[in-house]
């Protein structure tokens, strides 16, 4: 509705009078992007840590955390969707992370590894929440007693539950990168892939591979509660991709690139504060510590709400020709300086998201073959995350999967930053064809993938040394 | 408990009155208004107490959906606090 966008500059005219404090203009501003430029918090995420559940017997440790997370969690779904409804705020998923399963696994040798895949599963449709992350191993400097077991389980894990995600982090700056993890995670995602393939292959995107994975992310697939986290608390993730493109739009085509970089941190500060707010009043309702605010662009597939848009707005044809990756690091940028003084503590994957089949730009972009995934990788190294809901041929080797990881983890390591991958091999079909996930995960055209063998790099396995950036003491 | 109702659609007799209505029948008491109309278009804004308001927070979302569904315009309730930290410092 052009409506309100005009009622907003009238009332701005008419010398910002206001109301209770607030000018009126701001007011219909607001309205605006809740109801037309898709603004939402987009997870309530709760952390919970089940380091308390760890025991010998694998039957009792699953008990463990089903009762953890159903007593933890009770409330989460019922006190969020309180809040929104009180306060008029578009509150998306609800959502739980937990510690890594692989260390609860450590200690139980005999352990199925799936059983507590399905009893997160089961906790998770039992509190309401859409996902549950955390079927997860950090392997980054080496393997740890259950490290092995669930990183094998994991294709068979996603396969065999709905809600359940899993992540793995292979490197980070300050250990390196795992090779041998490398070599097993092309393995896993292809079998993930394989598993699923009768749903189109869904196992695999609900499993990410990570080099210097955060510990408070509030973001699936990803998410995991780490072991530094406390027992138990609340983490926000904010989006707003279709409030930047909308603000932007209005500026006009001259306008210099200060301009530009100056409204999205503009914009970005309140929509972080919208988040900062939820994140305080679901501390308060559930009588947990609030945790981070995680301060990504998240896209979605709904029309405008799309951050290949934002770099389209900044003045690019279509996303992924030349300029796309400096208009990127402005908006990654931007967003986190506006963020920053908006919220009290930052943390996650803070940044702009690329994921391909999420957003409807960058879908528009992959079909007409602008959007290439080299440029992909080349604009992983300057916002947050990676190669993320790509789907490429169902033919593609494991190790080709393994040499692509092993680069996006570099870009990582070398520039201290957290890199992932979240591939889909389409099972049986070709480049060019779509893969079509519904939902929130939307579809995706199948890009195309260099084929040429890297195996024997592969299957050298040991440790890819640390760079020198990780010498920081 | 304060909230700011907006009203925005095609402008016809009587919408003001209704919405004044509703808050009315739900004891919403109503601190201020103001009102614009552009190319026969409607935009309205109420500042409410919500305090002694005689239904709980579904039912009143319930209630002013119908109301715009009704009219045939947008009705959005949204908690004075939202504004506040989006648009103070």
């Amino acid at each position: 509705m052009a409506v309100l966008s005009i009622a907003a500059e009238e009332f701005t005219e008419k010398g910002y009078f206001s109301m209770s404090m607030i000018n009126t203009g701001d007011i219909l501003e607001t309205i605006e992007m809740f109801t037309q430029d898709n603004l939402d918090v987009r997870t309530v995420t709760m952390g919970i840590s089940l380091l308390d559940c760890i025991d010998p017997d694998p039957k009792k440790a699953c008990e463990k955390v089903y009762n953890k997370i159903t007593t933890k969690a009770a409330n989460l779904v019922p006190a969020v969707e309180h809040i929104s409804a009180e306060y008029g705020i578009p509150i998306i998923n609800k959502r739980i992370s937990v510690t890594p399963i692989a260390m609860l696994l450590g200690a139980c040798p005999d352990a199925d590894p799936v059983d507590f895949a399905k009893a997160l599963d089961a906790a998770g449709k039992k509190v309401g929440v859409n996902f549950v992350g955390g079927y997860t191993a950090l392997v980054h400097k080496g393997f740890s007693t259950g490290d092995r077991r669930l990183i094998e389980s994991i294709p068979r894990a996603l396969a065999e539950t709905d809600i359940v995600c899993s992540s793995v982090n292979i490197g980070a700056t300050k250990a390196g990168l795992n090779m041998d993890a490398i070599k097993l995670m092309g393995e896993a995602v292809k079998k993930a892939s394989e598993l699923t393939a009768d749903r189109q292959c869904i196992g695999a995107a609900k499993l990410v591979v990570f080099c210097n994975a955060p510990e408070d992310n509030p973001f699936m697939a990803g998410a995991f509660h780490g072991p530094g986290e406390p027992d138990c608390e609340i983490h926000v993730g904010v989006s707003g991709p279709g409030a930047v493109r909308a603000a932007l739009a209005k500026l006009p085509k001259d306008a210099s690139i200060d301009e530009v970089a100056e409204l999205v941190k503009r914009t970005a500060f309140k929509i972080t504060r919208v988040g900062q707010l939820v994140a305080n009043l679901a501390s308060k309702a559930l009588g947990v510590p609030a945790g981070i605010i995680d301060l990504s662009l998240a896209p979605t597939p709904a029309v405008g709400d799309s951050v290949a848009n934002i770099l389209e707005e900044m003045g690019l044809e279509t996303c992924g020709c030349c300029g796309t990756t400096a208009c990127l690091a402005l908006l990654n940028d931007a967003v986190k300086k506006g963020g920053v003084m908006a919220s009290n503590h930052v943390g996650g994957l803070s940044g702009a998201f690329i994921p391909v089949s999420e957003d409807d730009g960058m879908i528009h972009a992959a079909e007409c073959g602008c959007l290439t995934i080299e440029k992909l990788e080349a604009m992983t190294a300057v916002c947050s995350v990676g190669i993320d809901m790509v789907v490429i041929p169902g033919d593609t080797t494991p190790a080709v999967i393994s040499a692509l990881i092993a680069d996006e983890a570099a870009i990582g390591m070398v520039n201290s930053k957290t890199t992932a991958v979240r591939v889909i091999p389409a099972i049986g079909r070709k480049a060019g064809e779509i893969l079509d996930f519904g939902g929130l995960l939307g579809y995706a055209p199948i890009m195309p993938v260099n084929q040429r063998d890297p195996s024997v790099f592969i299957n050298r396995g040991g440790r890819l040394p640390a760079p020198m950036q990780s010498l920081k003491n | 408990m304060k909230a700011f109702i907006t009203v925005i659609g095609h402008d016809t007799v009587g919408v003001v009155a209704k919405v004044a209505a509703l808050c009315s029948e739900l004891n919403i008491n109503i601190e201020d208004v103001t009102q614009s109309i552009l190319q026969g278009m409607f935009a309205m804004i109420m500042l409410v107490d919500l305090s002694n308001c005689n239904v709980g927070h579904e039912e009143l979302h319930a209630r002013t959906e119908a109301l715009a569904k009704e009219m045939g315009m947008q009705i959005n309730l949204t908690r004075q606090e939202v504004f506040d930290a989006m648009h103070t410092i």
